[in-house]
């Protein structure tokens, strides 16, 4: 019984120290002048995580596990492939808070608007990352995400155009997305191609689609007024604190709640349902899910279903922020999504991945865009920064692979 | 003092963490010798032979190729020593001619251009020295079979100046025909100074091929010594650490109504027009060579291969040609892949979700799992069946062959299934972990289930059978009860129509 807590407990510790940074940052807002204990107090939260997994790590392979009579090996697993991810993303955190720090905290990288900014970069990315996880983990890809975000942004607009209320607008655009998906899904399970080619193929579909509908120059600029002010609040730098719970939960926008929430969604879809499981088997192996009578057509085709579901959410998204539907503004978004889902560990061969990683991956490319705008670094650096994580997020990841197969079988 | 030593192993050890792989194994080879490596599945045997490829790093203990030692972690130094070895999965670019293939990696050149003519040199030399003709080299390796392929990857070998050979289950998917002449290839190269570790499960085989032999149990060394003083017996004791009383169990013949009817069923290209019937608490064997269409017969009554013409009856009832194995799930048979790495299992999940995989029902409510009863479940599967591993939440890659094999045939039990299809459920497995798996198929036709047992090995087939069907070019050629049947005549009839 008590054991079974062990895993929420540690995870709420993470929880309050991250809101406790961000209270830290709130206070920071205030003007008062404690940046530098708040980052010292950071870096100490880091090490003692940093420690706990090595611990954690040390335990699981250990001859005669010692903690056994804490943790389960099963609960030291789960933490450890918790806390992974949180630890790399704490890292580069760290790093250019330290460089801001450096600076006396002039690029105010160290602050909490900064961190709402990257909440907020994160958010649309990672709306749509999850779906991404879903197909990753399934063994597929999708190339189309990037523009059949944009286009559902542009049915929003047009929707606005039309005099619609706002809620109808926002359906029609989660519908688009979702036929986005549903028509990838289905191509992929019956015409039996590889999703790389069908997604290849729909992503410039969906882009000309995108620039035919949009009437003024691919883009569309809804009538002023038609967006409602709780829209733009989903989104907002700077929100009022007496919306949600404050000072229970840290005062952000309700959009990235929002975002939490589908999260614990997904991951709960992932790991817990039965559908979860067919996910990971047709990834892992789909001839061993055929063998054992999972309907691969059908699921394939949900999966790609639910993925445009949240493409068509991230369109929402988008166009919150963008207050107009853009026909380009999905290009090499696609290829975000996917860099957000490796970079938190998943396998593109599929069978292993994780909604956590991939809610820190996209949080990671959110930072470090951040950082290098905030060091006054210039964008060239950060498109050089992601390009080197990304390769060595999979570089890790294979060395990882590697150093695992080679134990006994 | 001239030394004919090719091979010094000498008290190597090695830990993956908890777990201790090998103990002080020591091993001497001499050139000329054939030495078996036996042991059952997680004896160590694999990781023995990573070690001396240089793959795996010992924790204690060295590894000497002609006095020269191997260093770890540097698989190419080995190679260059002269260790060589041919998997069970063949390496082999199916798209490459035998000759590019047998130079793969030592291509000869002249700045950067390929010197064709020294290439078919060493490639003419090396096939000359197992005795294969020259006539091959331009053919592709995708035409070639299962044993011909062995037999260029033992070439590659030999070009590459191996002087160690080890051959690591290299029958467990060949023809009786392939054998013998994988033995003359071997033999000859035994004449020529080669030293052959050879590691197999057929103790026969090994008995005709080896002059010695090394038994690992648990990591150690079990016992040593040359084959014609150690009675076949005497190595199973070794191999399991306890006597094996009986490998095959004794039963009685229960004949009941018929629970699968096949009527002239054929699909593409393979069956062609087969018809069999399985009766409730009987063994039916199919006996064929490798490429029979056993595979494929299995594999369209399950429905995972179309099914061209005819019939499927399950219990009376005639089933739709729909292609669906969730239906024949569901009408109670339950079918065991022979490719277990690939298809069978899905190695990169974890035990649990390999043995519920199939029938998620029992702990899902809406389709939301309850993991506990599941965990309560594969706990109760893990003790029935004795698999060994560390806990159900392990990844199925971790285990052994056997074991993994035990947790197929879990899932099989858990999916509640009554008809059973047996793809070479005995293949890469241990002496110990078959007698458990003949005495479990003996248990369940006298529970009242029907089998369909397909093997390559003729022996076990006439020990566990009721009936024998033998299968040749996807055809059924004959079918008896088992006392009617000589395992020559097994041979005979799979081979009919071949040649």
């Amino acid at each position: 019984m008590l054991r079974s807590l062990i895993t929420p407990l540690v995870l709420s510790a993470i929880y309050l120290l991250l809101s406790l940074l961000v209270y830290g940052g709130y206070c920071l807002d205030l003007g008062w002048e404690t940046r530098s204990s708040s980052l010292a107090g950071w870096l100490v939260g880091l090490v003692i995580l940093f420690v706990s997994v090595v611990v954690l790590k040390k335990h699981i392979h250990a001859p005669r596990p010692t903690l056994i009579r804490w943790v389960s090996i099963k609960q030291a697993d789960q933490i450890v492939s918790i806390l992974g991810p949180m630890l790399v993303l704490g890292l580069v955190v760290s790093l250019f808070a330290m460089a801001d720090a450096y600076r006396d905290f002039q690029g105010n990288f160290w602050s909490l608007p900064s961190f709402r900014l990257i909440m907020l970069q994160t958010s649309v990315v990672s709306v749509a990352a999850l779906g991404m996880t879903l197909i990753i983990v399934s063994g597929g890809i999708d190339l189309s995400s990037g523009t059949a975000l944009a286009l559902s942004g542009v049915v929003l607009g047009l929707g606005l155009e039309a005099d619609l209320p706002f809620v109808v607008a926002a359906l029609l655009c989660i519908i688009c997305g979702t036929l986005c998906g549903a028509i990838n899904g289905t191509l992929i399970s019956l015409m039996k191609l590889p999703p790389f080619i069908i997604t290849l193929g729909s992503m410039t579909i969906f882009l000309g689609i995108a620039k035919m509908i949009a009437t003024d120059g691919g883009t569309v600029k809804p009538p002023a007024g038609s967006i409602p002010n709780w829209i733009a609040d989903m989104v907002t730098l700077f929100p009022d604190p007496a919306w949600i719970a404050y000072p229970l939960l840290p005062n952000m926008a309700w959009g990235i709640w929002f975002v939490f929430g589908l999260a614990i969604l997904a991951a709960a879809t992932l790991n817990r349902t039965v559908f979860g499981r067919h996910i990971f088997a047709i990834g892992s192996s789909e001839s061993t899910a055929r063998l054992c009578g999972i309907p691969i057509a059908r699921t394939k085709i949900v999966i790609y279903t639910l993925a445009g579901f949240l493409v068509g959410i991230g369109g929402v998204f988008q166009f919150a922020r963008l207050s107009q539907g853009d026909a380009t503004a999905g290009v090499g978004l696609e290829l975000r999504i996917i860099a957000a889902v490796v970079i938190g560990g998943a396998s593109l061969s599929g069978g292993r991945g994780s909604i956590i990683g991939t809610l820190c991956g996209a949080a990671i490319m959110s930072v470090i865009k951040q950082g290098c705008t905030a060091l006054d670094l210039g964008n060239q650096l950060e498109d050089i920064l992601l390009g080197t994580i990304i390769i060595a997020a999979v570089a890790v990841d294979q060395w990882r692979v590697r150093s695992q197969s080679a134990s006994p079988n | 003092m001239v030394s004919t030593s090719l091979l010094n192993v000498t008290e190597v050890s090695k830990s993956y963490a908890a777990n201790r792989v090998l103990t002080n194994v020591s091993l001497a080879l001499s050139s000329g010798e054939i030495l078996a490596l036996l042991g059952e599945n997680g004896a160590g045997k694999s990781t023995l032979i990573k070690i001396l490829t240089g793959a795996v790093r010992p924790d204690a203990g060295t590894v000497m190729v002609e006095g020269k030692p191997i260093l770890h972690g540097n698989t190419a130094l080995a190679r260059h020593l002269g260790v060589a070895v041919v998997y069970q999965e063949l390496s082999l670019c199916n798209h490459l001619t035998v000759e590019d293939n047998i130079m793969l990696g030592r291509e000869q050149h002249r700045y950067g251009i390929l010197d064709r003519q020294s290439q078919r040199k060493i490639a003419v030399e090396a096939l000359a020295k197992l005795g294969q003709p020259e006539s091959w080299l331009d053919r592709r390796v995708s035409s070639l079979s299962i044993g011909q392929k062995q037999l260029v990857e033992i070439a590659r070998a030999i070009a590459q100046n191996a002087k160690i050979l080890i051959l690591d289950e290299p029958t467990s998917s060949l023809s009786q025909q392939d054998v013998s002449q994988l033995f003359d290839v071997v033999r000859r190269l035994q004449a020529q100074g080669l030293g052959v570790i050879y590691i197999s499960h057929f103790l026969e085989e090994v008995r005709s091929l080896c002059s010695s032999y090394l038994v690992l149990r648990d990591g150690t060394v079990a016992g040593s010594g040359q084959l014609q003083d150690t009675p076949p017996r005497e190595l199973l004791k070794l191999m399991a650490g306890r006597d094996i009383e009986q490998l095959y169990p004794a039963r009685k013949p229960r004949q009941g109504e018929c629970r699968l009817e096949i009527r002239a069923l054929s699909g593409r290209p393979w069956p062609d027009n087969i018809s069999l019937t399985i009766n409730r608490g009987e063994i039916l064997g199919l006996a064929g060579l490798v490429g029979s269409g056993r595979t494929e017969l299995l594999r369209t009554i399950y429905g995972l291969d179309p099914q061209r013409t005819g019939e499927v009856v399950i219990d009376q009832h005639p089933r739709k040609n729909s292609q669906n194995p969730a239906e024949r799930i569901r009408a109670g048979v339950a079918m065991i892949s022979e490719d277990r790495k690939q298809e069978g299992l899905a190695q990169s999940m974890s035990i649990k979700d390999n043995m519920t995989l199939s029938n998620m029902s029992p702990f899902s409510l809406f389709g939301w799992l309850n993991e506990a009863k599941r965990d309560q479940c594969c706990h109760a599967l893990k003790e029935k069946f004795s698999i060994k591993a560390f806990s159900c939440d392990a990844p199925v890659w971790t285990l052994s062959g056997g074991n993994q094999q035990k947790v197929a045939l879990a899932r099989a039990v858990h999916q509640k299934g009554t008809i059973w299809l047996l793809d070479e459920p005995t293949r890469g497995i241990d002496v110990g972990t078959k007698a458990e798996l003949y005495r479990w198929m003996a248990e369940l036709a006298e529970k009242g289930d029907s089998l369909l047992f397909v093997s390559s090995y003729f022996q076990e087939l006439l020990a566990t059978c009721d009936r024998i069907a033998v299968i040749s070019q996807g055809k059924l050629v004959d079918v008896r009860p088992t006392e009617q049947w000589t395992e020559h005549e097994l041979m005979q009839y799979a081979m009919q129509g071949r040649v």
